[in-house]
């Protein structure tokens, strides 16, 4: 098994009194690619945030650790870490309308994180904006390239936000939500693209979504989060095949069959899901609650597979 | 671009040609009062009444009186003020509008570096105590009064100390570019920043309040996330979106000051401004001055407005289609 590119390892992320993420732990190894799942307001994007070390807020902690090619990400200075973004980890976010600079091309935008980390001249980045263009597939690039974010649609924004992501050819891709906020052709488009851009640049994926459509056309891996834990971890196959967390088995019912009914559904509760001081945060909402879940379940398993759950293993398995 | 600047200027003389009609009418067609009585002044003798009455067609239809006026404003400039008897309004008027230009292009330099720079450093050090400080600073400025702070300055400088720390304080008044850069600044310093400390207050603020918005905003992250440095980030991303607005306004209080709104300033520090002469001009009643002035103020306000579209448009490319 190869070194992982990535290991995080109890990472807790905490604004004033409130733990968005409890102790989080996972690990992405080179060119794979990682679905991280789990309902809005799980602690996904502030978990992936928190990696970058993208978290402004006065006030908030964060600790744990997060090795990135043997370097402790939290560990950096700004300026180490200023050349690892961006370059080496690149990040792409759920709402393409807003993620770029109303005022400056698409193509100035793109060559500007060009120059961030490479000596080359304007001239040169542009030339690689233009190809960067054309790879995500932007019709006429050479035209477009000076066109401004207004002057794109939804989908087409996201893919140049996804060619600005790969300028660097970064080893790790976060894509926080890419398709969430577009249509459902353009989505799949998008989804595409960024397989065929996985396979051309070999880079390794973290791709954020409360989708498990998404998670099960593109994942090799699977990270379920609730309430800013992991509940279960596993290969896409373990994960989709023998779920083992309830929390699990709600999310793959809630997606929809092509035939017969849903088998279950999630009890819609009141309040938002957060993480609960002490014990299992998805105790409220779960049908198999038992006495031992007032304390939390470690996350555990076998050979891959983990989950955090007090249910005993024969029930587990469906 | 060109296309939009075109549109944008025509527009602006069709605006100065409804402000000219609708001061006109406002002064000359407004019914029960005898036009000709208004411009000769108070207790007019009968000569000069028809004198009036005659040079501006007064028993003559609307639109050639219009005709008529625009011909003694634009064309012939010989409207003459009836209260002063027998100066002419135009040159009275160009002749303030350098005294006024020189205050007002003066202290919108001050203020906007100031206001900017201020409004920067408040906005990125957010969370410091470098932001309360530097606001109460701009709070300060907002709330002084330019009559009450001028008088204050004129004291000090003028009186009190004007024996010691500040005898290189020349009297007050205007000293006109031909007698030397060194002598025209020297009159206008005090001025320039009584003026300019007011408007950088409001402008830290409101840059303040843009940034720290724009700070917050999606392409901020996406910044962050390309690995760029912080400075770039506040300056070439947060800092240039946030200065359109400030830009837009400074477009229209830039206007409305070399308009004549500079009035306070210019007469407490004794400049003859357009202000100045529009507040004399009111004193007097004098209403072919009075009228001067307000197309003099509304030829600025519409110029400067035309020439802030087209810079907002150069800043935001959002709005180039419209
Ligand atoms: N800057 C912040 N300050 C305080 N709380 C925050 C901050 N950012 C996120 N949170 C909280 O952390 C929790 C996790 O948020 P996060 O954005 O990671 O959810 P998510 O899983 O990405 O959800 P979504 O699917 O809606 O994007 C939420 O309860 C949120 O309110
Ligand atoms: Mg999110």
């Amino acid at each position: 098994m190869p070194e992982p590119l990535l290991e995080v390892s109890d990472l807790r992320i905490r604004f004033g009194g409130f733990t968005a993420v409890d102790g989080l732990s996972f690990s992405v190894r080179p060119g794979e690619v990682l679905g991280v799942v789990g309902e809005s307001g799980s602690g996904k994007s502030v978990s992936m945030l928190g990696v970058l070390g993208l978290i402004r807020t006065p006030g908030a902690k964060i600790s744990g650790k997060v090795v990135f090619r043997g370097r402790d990400l939290l560990a950096l200075k700004n300026a180490e870490m200023r050349a690892i973004r961006g370059r080496e980890i690149a990040m792409i976010f759920q709402d393409p309308m807003t993620a770029l600079t109303p005022v400056y091309t698409i193509g100035w935008q793109i060559a500007e994180q060009v120059r961030a980390h490479e000596k080359v001249s304007k001239r040169a980045a542009r030339d690689r904006a233009i190809k960067l263009l054309d790879e995500v597939g932007i019709p006429a690039p050479e035209q477009r390239v000076d066109a401004y974010p207004h002057e794109f649609s939804g989908g087409m924004r996201q893919r140049a936000v996804i060619a600005m992501a790969l300028s660097c050819n970064p080893a790790l891709l976060i894509a926080d939500e890419p398709t969430t906020a577009l249509d459902v052709t353009t989505q799949a488009q998008i989804l595409d693209l960024l397989r065929r851009l996985r396979a051309d640049h070999g880079s390794a994926v973290v791709m954020i979504t409360h989708d498990m459509g998404v998670v099960s056309e593109i994942a090799d891996e699977v990270l379920v989060m609730y309430g800013g834990r992991a509940v279960e971890r596993g290969s896409r196959t373990e994960v989709f095949h023998s779920p083992r967390h309830p929390y699990t088995w709600g999310l793959l019912d809630s997606v929809p069959r092509v035939s017969g009914p849903r088998v279950r559904r999630l009890p819609t509760i009141p309040g938002t899901p957060g993480a609960a001081g002490q014990g299992c945060p998805f105790a409220d909402r779960c049908t198999h609650r038992l006495a031992a879940c007032a304390e939390a379940p470690p996350l555990s398993g076998t050979a891959g597979h983990l989950d955090a759950c007090w249910l005993p293993e024969e029930e587990k398995t469906r | 671009m060109i296309g939009y600047i075109l549109r944008r200027f025509g527009a602006a003389v069709l605006v100065l040609f409804a402000i000219s009609v609708l001061v006109f009418l406002i002064f000359f067609a407004t019914p029960g009062v005898d036009p000709a009585a208004r411009i000769a002044g108070k207790n007019a003798d009968p000569a000069t009444l028809a004198q009036v009455r005659a040079s501006f067609g007064f028993d003559r239809p609307l639109p050639v009186q219009y005709v008529l006026m625009m011909k003694h404003l634009f064309v012939s400039h010989d409207l003459t003020s009836f209260v002063n008897r027998g100066t002419l309004v135009i040159p009275q008027i160009i002749d303030a509008v350098p005294v006024t230009l020189s205050l007002v292009v003066g202290a919108a330099v001050i203020w906007m570096v100031l206001g900017v720079g201020m409004g920067t450093l408040a906005g990125a050090m957010r969370g410091t105590l470098v932001d309360p400080l530097v606001m109460l600073l701009g709070v300060f400025g907002v709330s002084l009064p330019v009559y009450w702070l001028g008088e204050v300055v004129n004291l000090i400088t003028q009186k009190q100390l004007h024996g010691s720390v500040f005898s290189w304080v020349p009297p007050l008044g205007y000293a006109p570019l031909s007698q030397g850069v060194g002598q025209w600044a020297l009159h206008l310093l005090f001025p320039w920043l009584t003026l300019a400390l007011l408007y950088a207050g409001i402008y830290a603020r409101l840059l303040r309040g843009e940034l720290i918005n724009a700070l917050n905003e999606d392409y901020v992250r996406t910044a962050r996330a390309k690995g760029l440095s912080e400075r770039r980030i506040l300056i070439r991303h947060a800092l240039r979106c946030s200065l359109i607005p400030i830009v837009s306004l400074f477009g229209l209080d830039f206007g409305a000051l070399v308009g004549g709104a500079a009035l306070l300033t210019e007469v407490v520090f004794g400049l003859p401004g357009v202000g100045k002469l529009t507040y004399q001009a009111l004193q007097n009643l004098d209403l072919p001055v009075i009228m001067g002035t307000v197309l003099y103020a509304a030829f600025f306000v519409v110029l400067a407005n035309a020439v802030v579209d087209v810079l907002y448009a150069r800043l935001d490319p959002r709005v180039r289609r419209a």
